[in-house]
């Protein structure tokens, strides 16, 4: 098995959640508290990772991070490497192609805060920042768990972005979902099977645990 | 000249002109009216949760919350809300509850300030407590200290009672009086309760259909509806203040201004205590001076000042030494003669009058 393929993924997968819950924290707050028509846009563009081909992102995102775009050749002109075909590139990749899997089930949990709660600390003097830290976030756990667990899942297995984005570069840029497409075009069906399994117990350890905790409060619906 | 609040308001039901003094020493305003009037929508416009439509006009004490379309974010208004649920945080104690308010205080402040408001509002005993074991009053009891720890120029409670069962409401009135009375905030109280209005308003403001019918002191209002919606709203009901003479066999004693009526004790008085004495106007049985006195009931020599109709009935306005309204059917009135002018007797059964302790 190609262990450094795997040690690569979960690096990827770590950074990605990690820049995900900083980032979609302040977004989903801003999307839940928003009353500007054009929210919906925002919405819509955050959603589209869902149903895009990851091809077609990756294609964009390649094309937005070269060399021939100001983005990717400002980036180089600072850290003197380039943003497409590194771990870098892929990060930003990443995190655009996880996006949804962080913001909405946020929105969902910030959703169901009673808005109250949210009156009661606006009326003692807090902004929507400090209420969005101090009541709305540790009554959201359960959005924050699952959103950390689909960003750090989706990331793992995400294939087609990584491909267009990261290239196939070993020990850099090659993720382990491609390590089992380049096993099998190798004819390396062995290899390919253990990779496999792995990811198949990894991915369905990740979803038991989510429900789990999520399901700590018993059933949504009484039984009649 | 007391500070005083007034609003402009045509939002929703609402179509509302009002200027209500602020006053410490009689600071608690009750807006009453029947569910649907507009008086929670009243109330959030103030604190600046809701935006009302213009034009609008929020102003307190001369500082301009809400003109037209600008307004004041309600976080800057310093004003004290206590939601009828409460909505204290879940996830933190009783005492992060209350102190939440308190920012940019130095630590050991916080804390003091925390612990006054939780024994300004009777609950220094609950300090350390996590929020979720809290009974419904002890949760009211917290939600009030929190909602006073930062000192609020202004302190609207939104059906501050009804989220409680019957036995604890009544209990917990008047301790909720004696808070709202030694703490002084001006406060604007909703409810449809008319004895919550009794126990614990100094004003009363009444609202129908999103427009303020009547407004004066409680006892007034109570006792002299100006309009047929607020009799309507408020039933005609006589309230009389007066104090407790003595206590014996289940019944009271009440001196009120010219004598003493006699009612059932609801228990909670002390001898010398403040009391209400209420009497629905339907309950009140006008005589002749010639009927004899048949059984020990409240009787009161009184003179007609005005009779208006209403209806099949006659609303008998009445000096008994105090202010007193009595509903008689036509045909009655008719066969007592009543008119304006004419000497009667008020006869009252003890067991239709409804006392109110009042701090």
């Amino acid at each position: 098995m190609d262990w450094d393929a795997v040690a690569l993924s979960v690096r990827l997968a770590s950074a990605t959640t990690l820049v995900l819950l900083v980032g979609a924290v302040p977004l989903a707050a801003w999307l839940a508290f928003s009353r500007r028509r054009w929210t919906v846009l925002v919405e819509a563009v955050v959603a589209l990772p869902l149903v895009l081909p990851p091809t077609v992102l990756g294609f964009y995102l390649l094309v937005a991070l070269g060399e021939g775009s100001p983005v990717g050749r400002w980036w180089s002109e600072t850290t003197g490497s380039p943003l497409v075909f590194t771990f870098n590139g892929l990060l930003v990749a990443s995190v655009l192609h996880s996006l949804p899997f962080a913001v909405q089930p946020l929105m969902a949990s910030f959703a169901g805060v009673d808005r109250r709660l949210l009156e009661a600390s606006w009326i003692l003097g807090r902004s929507q920042a400090a209420t969005v830290l101090r009541v709305v976030l540790p009554l959201s756990r359960p959005g924050l768990v699952t959103a950390a667990v689909l960003s750090f899942a989706h990331t793992i297995g995400e294939f087609g972005v990584v491909l267009m984005v990261g290239g196939n570069i070993p020990g850099r840029t090659r993720t382990v979902a491609i390590s089992v497409y380049d096993s099998v075009q190798s004819f390396d069906y062995a290899t390919a099977a253990r990779t496999s399994v792995l990811l198949l117990l990894f991915s369905l350890v990740v979803l038991v645990a989510t429900y789990a905790l999520n399901r700590r409060g018993g059933p949504a619906w009484p039984r009649p | 000249m007391a500070p005083t609040l007034s609003l402009r308001l045509r939002h929703q039901v609402l179509d509302v002109d009002l200027s209500l003094p602020l006053e410490a020493d009689a600071p608690v305003t009750v807006l009453f009216g029947p569910s649907g009037a507009g008086k929670t929508t009243l109330l959030r416009c103030v604190a600046g949760l809701d935006a009302p439509a213009p034009p609008a006009r929020v102003v307190l004490d001369g500082e301009v919350w809400n003109e037209g379309r600008r307004r004041v974010n309600a976080r800057r208004r310093g004003i004290g809300y206590l939601f009828q649920d409460h909505a204290l945080f879940p996830h933190m104690g009783v005492d992060a509850n209350v102190a939440y308010g308190l920012t940019g205080l130095p630590r050991a402040e916080r804390r003091a300030r925390t612990a006054q408001a939780l024994a300004d509002a009777g609950v220094a005993h609950l300090a350390g407590r996590a929020t979720r074991g809290l009974s419904g009053g002890e949760a009211q009891r917290v939600a009030l200290a929190r909602a006073l720890a930062v000192r609020p120029r202004l302190l609207l409670l939104d059906e501050p009672l009804s989220a409680l069962d019957a036995p604890t409401r009544t209990g917990l009135r008047a301790g909720l009086r004696a808070v709202l009375a030694s703490s002084g905030t001006p406060t604007l109280l909703v409810t449809h309760d008319r004895a919550e209005a009794l126990a614990l308003g100094d004003r009363l403001v009444v609202l129908v259909d999103g427009r303020v019918h009547q407004q004066g002191p409680v006892q007034e209002v109570f006792s002299r509806p100006a309009t047929p919606e607020v009799a309507r709203a408020v039933g005609t009901e006589n309230v009389l203040s007066g104090r407790v003479e003595s206590r014996a066999g289940g019944l009271v004693r009440v001196g009120v201004a010219a004598g003493a009526l006699v009612a059932p004790d609801p228990g909670g008085l002390v001898p010398g205590g403040r009391v209400l004495a209420c009497v629905r106007a339907e309950d009140v049985a006008l005589e002749t001076e010639a009927a004899r006195a048949a059984s020990p009931r409240n009787r009161v020599a009184a003179t007609v000042t005005a009779i208006v109709p209403e209806g099949p009935l006659e609303r008998v306005e009445l000096d008994a030494g105090f202010p007193l309204t009595a509903y008689v059917t036509r045909t009655s009135r008719h066969e007592l003669g009543l008119v304006p002018g004419s000497r009667v007797r008020a006869v009252v059964k003890a067991a239709a009058v409804h006392l109110i302790p009042r701090t």
